[in-house]
Formats: structure tokens, C-alpha cells, sequence
């Protein structure tokens, strides 16, 4: 009872729902399990564990998500957040995982962002591949000698679980250095409210034009970056995460493409440590045959 | 109760939470810090930054492990993906002991983020304990259940709030890290005099302390940890050392957080009062 109580949604002045599911005021529902004391009711004391709740994981979407706000503007991301929060509850102990379920939603749900449903849900995408190369695991490099001594025909190179790979319609990535990810490490602490959460506003940014964009979202000594990538490196890449042979992931990138470039791309992420061993969690080939 | 196998015979004594606003000066300025407190779930990740930070911070510092995410008091099971998690950050970290809080807070694999308060009764208490001691038993480290701070009570208590502590720790056999703050948070909010609270939890069991500071609104109090610790905390701590016998502190300070030598400060005035008790015992 309990729990149904504080997950369910404030109403429009933040308060909790004055009538339970069943139509009966929610004071005597309240009254029924939540003892008052001689300063707040029932309803008023189970209220704070309602807000507290709600304005916890607000708080948690938008600071995991600034881009979405600043692209969609505070109603609209309220109204999405809230709807994410009804009907994709968090399923995992820890708030990292929060927004994982996020871009698949707004697809599902494009009324929620119309018309900007395309871009809303790649800055989603975006964000939450930030989280993953921010703290996603990492394999054991694959050195240049190794590669060396397999046949292109027989190699097969898995891609860091940190590194995302993005096809994307819009120029994100720009989009999201205009709009200044706030801080950048997790806390959770406690059941403490925070307080800066009301003085954190993301202003609204000027939208980006649509413009096919390739990105692969990564770290490197442990900071974030995003790599524009040129088309025919991006087919590479997802060929050799799908588990193809170095040379059929070459061959995926098209005859226009030299192999002058192709070594050029391939020396950059050597270095970047994108490539590794055997065991991929992500589930795609890292084995040399 | 200095060194118990509650708190794996160590003697720790005043630490402070370890929060990403201070991570660049301790690292930096490698200040004397008897103990950090970490919040476990900030570091079960699978890589990346906040473990290469952890692993700088373990080489230098002693560090135990503090969660939010437990639930023991939810009746569902433990997350078998949590407690892996769980226990390999304890193999990392190699936490003397381990803490948690004594309430729930997920409902059928559904998680409110929150440390809900429990109904305080007989079969809630065997429930919980039963919880407690399996995940004890796979996590392999000591483990003490903390207090939290309340808002709201439920008729069908059968017991008060320390009555159940105790009945829970008991069964579970293991130890409490007692929130003072909270004791006194909640004193306020349910109209009890937080000295009988901690006259009566069983004081051999205490492995460890919090302090904090709260906020205070028109009808209540708020569990906020965003201030130094106010008087009547910090003489309810004394009581506590005396009673309970002194015990690795630790203070909480996770909103609006300042200075790191701020924060220390403030922690090491728990030192007067740990003066206070060991002259009182002696």
C-alpha cells in the first residue's frame, strides 16, 4: 500500500493525489496504515515520502540528461519524465541505470515529444551512451603485434563494452558542447533531499539541423569524449562489432575508401585502446580465430 | 565497544564521507583522515572513472564500505546481480565491515530510491534478520544495520522503534551502526525522547556511529545532511559514547557541501566528546 502511495504521481502544485485509485479520499486511505502526531496528518506525513520520491528522480533524469532538457524545455521534459517514471519505474538498486530505457521509450511514446521525437530520442541515446563510457568496463587491449600475426581473413576484433557507436540524424554531439553537462560523477548518498535541485535549471538551446552525423561516444584516461567519424569508419566499426573479419569490415566501408585512410583510422584507435580481447560483455566477436 | 566483531575488531576512529566535490584535494593534498566512508552503490561499476579514483584512494586511506540499496527490511530477495556487485567491491576495498539501513525500499523487483520506514513488528523483524544473515553470508564481512531517520509511523507497530532495532539485531546477530542524528531527527518527528533510544539498543553491538546535520521546518524535521552538526547532536553523541562505549564515527555531510577542511573539522569535534568518554571510563 505503501509503495503504490509514494509511486504515484503528484499532482499539478506537487502534492499527493487527493483520492486514491479507488475514488476514496486519500486522507482516510492514509489513515488507514500511517499513524498522524499531533502536527501532521496521515496524508501529510505520508505526502513527504510521495514528493521526496518524485523530486529524487527528477532530480536524477535531468542531471543525467541536461541535453533532453535543454532540447525539449522544462514542460515538456516534466511531462516526459513523469510519464518515463509511471510506466518504466526503476528496475535496478542503483539510479546509474535510470535512464537506460529511456530512448526506447520516447520512441514508443512519440506524442510525448512530437515533433521532435527523432532528436529527443538521440540526445537520449547520446546521454545514456555518456554513462556507459563514463563507467562501463573495459577489456584487455588488443596489441598491434597480435593483430599483425593473424590473417585478415581470420581476425576478429571486439570493440570496447564503453565505446557507443552512433548513426545519428541530427549533430548531437555538437548539440550537447553547447549545452554543459553539469558535473560528471554519480553520488548517491543517503535519503538526504537535495536542495540544489531546485536551483538547477538547464536553459533551452537552439535545436540543431538535421545533418547525418556518425559519433562513437568513449573515454580515454578515464575522461569522456565523442569522435566524429567519417561514414565508411563507422561501417567498419559496426562490422567489426557484429563480429565480422577484419577484412569483411574493410570491405564494408566501400571501394571509394583508400587503404591509406584505412590505416589512418585504424592506427587512431589502436591508440584510443578500442579494441579488445576475447569476451566482449556487450556480446559481440573480440576472438582471434 | 572500541573493537568488536561487529566492526571486524578494528578501532577506527573519526572519518568522514568521501564525496566527489573533495576528491581533487585529497588526492592532491593527501590531508591525515583516519577513515573514508563510501557509498557502496557509487562504486559498483565495471570500470572507468570512479574505480581508478577508489583504487588511488585505497593505496593511502582506510576505507568502509556504507550502502543504500540493500532494502533488508523489502520482502523481496536480494538482487543476485546486487550482492555479486556488492561482494566484489568488499574484495577491492577490503571493508572491515559493511553497513546498510533498516528499512525497505523496493517492491517486486521495483526500486523508490528512498529508505522507507518499517512497520515495526515481530514478523517484520524475524523477516528482515533472516535477510540480513543471508546476505552476510554471502557477501563473507561483518555487517551493521543502521537507523534511519523517519517521517511517518504505522499503526501496526507492535514495538518502538529501538524495541525493533534490537529485535532485529539480535535475531540477525549482527551489529548497529547507530545513527544519532537520525535517533534525534526522529525523536522530534514522533515525540520521543531520543535518550531512552539509546539507553536501550544493545550497546555491545554498535560498531559505528554517524553524525550529521538536519533541518528544521514548522511541523518537522528533515534528515538533510547539508549543515554542521547542531548541539543537541552532538551532546546526544556524547551520551552515545559513554553508553555504547567509543566507537569508529563517522560524520555525513552529502548537500551543500563545503570546504574538505570544513567538513574534517567538523568531524573531529567528535574528538572532544571521545576525550569525554574515555576520561569517563577510565
Amino acid at each position: 500500500m505503501m509503495a503504490a502511495a509514494v509511486l504515484r504521481p503528484l499532482t499539478a502544485e506537487d502534492g499527493m493525489q487527493p483520492k486514491w485509485i479507488d475514488g476514496r479520499p486519500m486522507e482516510k486511505v492514509a489513515a488507514e496504515f500511517i499513524s498522524p502526531n499531533d502536527r501532521l496528518s496521515s496524508f501529510e506525513r505520508l505526502q513527504l515520502y510521495n514528493r521526496m520520491y518524485w523530486f529524487r528522480l527528477f532530480d536524477a533524469i535531468r542531471d543525467d540528461c541536461p541535453g533532453l532538457v535543454a532540447a525539449l524545455g522544462e514542460p515538456v521534459f516534466m511531462r516526459l519524465s513523469q510519464a518515463y517514471l509511471e510506466r518504466r519505474p526503476s528496475r535496478s538498486f542503483t539510479l546509474r541505470n535510470l535512464c537506460s530505457r529511456l530512448e526506447r521509450f520516447i520512441l514508443e511514446n512519440p506524442g510525448l515529444t512530437a515533433p521532435r521525437t527523432v532528436l529527443a530520442a538521440e540526445i537520449a541515446r547520446f546521454e545514456w551512451a555518456q554513462t556507459v563510457a563514463f563507467d562501463g568496463e573495459s577489456r584487455p587491449v588488443v596489441v598491434a603485434p597480435l593483430l599483425a600475426q593473424t590473417p585478415p581473413s581470420r581476425l576478429r576484433l571486439g570493440i570496447q563494452p564503453y565505446v557507443t557507436l552512433l548513426a545519428l540524424q541530427y549533430p548531437v554531439d555538437a548539440f550537447l558542447v553547447r549545452v554543459k553537462r553539469r558535473g560528471s560523477l554519480r553520488s548517491e548518498a543517503s535519503n538526504t533531499p537535495d536542495s540544489d535541485a531546485v536551483r538547477r535549471r538547464v536553459r533551452r538551446a537552439a535545436l540543431p539541423r538535421a545533418s547525418r552525423t556518425f559519433v562513437a561516444v568513449h573515454r580515454h584516461h578515464n575522461r569522456l569524449f565523442h569522435k566524429r567519424l567519417d561514414p565508411a569508419a563507422f561501417r567498419i566499426l559496426e562490422a567489426l562489432r557484429a563480429g565480422g573479419t577484419l577484412s569483411r569490415a574493410i570491405a564494408a566501408a566501400g571501394p571509394a575508401v583508400k587503404p591509406r585512410q584505412v590505416r589512418s583510422w585504424f592506427k587512431t584507435w589502436m591508440a584510443l585502446g578500442w579494441f579488445c580481447a576475447p569476451g566482449n560483455k556487450r556480446g559481440r566477436a573480440a576472438s582471434l580465430l | 565497544m572500541p573493537a568488536n566483531r561487529f566492526n571486524g575488531q578494528t578501532d577506527y576512529g573519526v572519518g568522514i564521507g568521501l564525496r566527489v566535490p573533495h576528491y581533487s584535494h585529497i588526492l592532491s593534498r593527501k590531508p591525515t583522515v583516519d577513515w573514508f566512508e563510501i557509498i557502496s552503490e557509487n562504486f559498483m561499476v565495471d570500470g572507468g572513472r570512479p574505480l581508478e579514483l577508489l583504487d588511488k584512494i585505497l593505496e593511502q586511506y582506510r576505507v568502509v564500505q556504507h550502502g543504500v540499496s540493500m532494502y533488508f527490511g523489502s520482502a523481496d530477495k536480494p538482487d543476485r546481480e546486487h550482492l555479486r556487485r556488492l561482494k566484489a567491491l568488499v574484495k577491492r576495498t577490503k571493508t572491515p565491515w559493511l553497513s546498510d539501513h533498516l528499512c525497505w525500499g523496493s517492491v517486486d523487483g521495483t526500486y523508490t530510491h528512498d529508505l522507507l520506514p518499517m512497520p515495526y513488528t515481530f514478523g517484520a523483524a524475524r523477516r528482515t534478520a533472516e535477510k540480513i544473515r543471508q546476505i552476510r553470508d554471502f557477501l563473507e564481512v561483518p555487517i551493521c544495520v543502521e537507523n534511519v531517520s523517519s517521517y511517518a509511523e504505522f499503526h501496526v507497530s507492535e514495538m518502538t522503534e529501538w524495541e525493533f532495532l534490537s529485535e532485529v539485531v539480535e535475531l540477525a546477530d549482527c551489529g548497529i551502526l547507530l545513527d544519532v542524528n537520525n535517533i534525534y531527527v526522529s525523536s522530534k518527528n514522533h515525540g520521543f525522547n531520543p535518550y531512552d533510544y539509546v539507553n536501550n539498543v544493545p550497546h555491545k553491538r554498535v560498531g559505528q556511529m554517524h553524525v550529521a546535520g538536519h533541518t528544521k521546518f514548522e511541523k518537522y524535521i528533515l534528515d538533510t545532511h547539508d549543515h554542521p552538526v547542531l548541539d543537541p547532536v552532538w551532546k546526544l553523541y556524547a551520551h552515545a559514547t559513554r553508553t555504547c562505549g567509543v566507537t569508529a564515527t563517522l560524520l555525513e555531510w552529502d548537500d551543500k557541501i563545503p570546504s574538505f577542511d570544513e567538513v574534517h573539522n567538523e568531524a573531529l569535534k567528535a574528538n572532544e566528546f571521545i576525550d569525554g568518554a574515555k576520561k569517563a571510563f577510565v
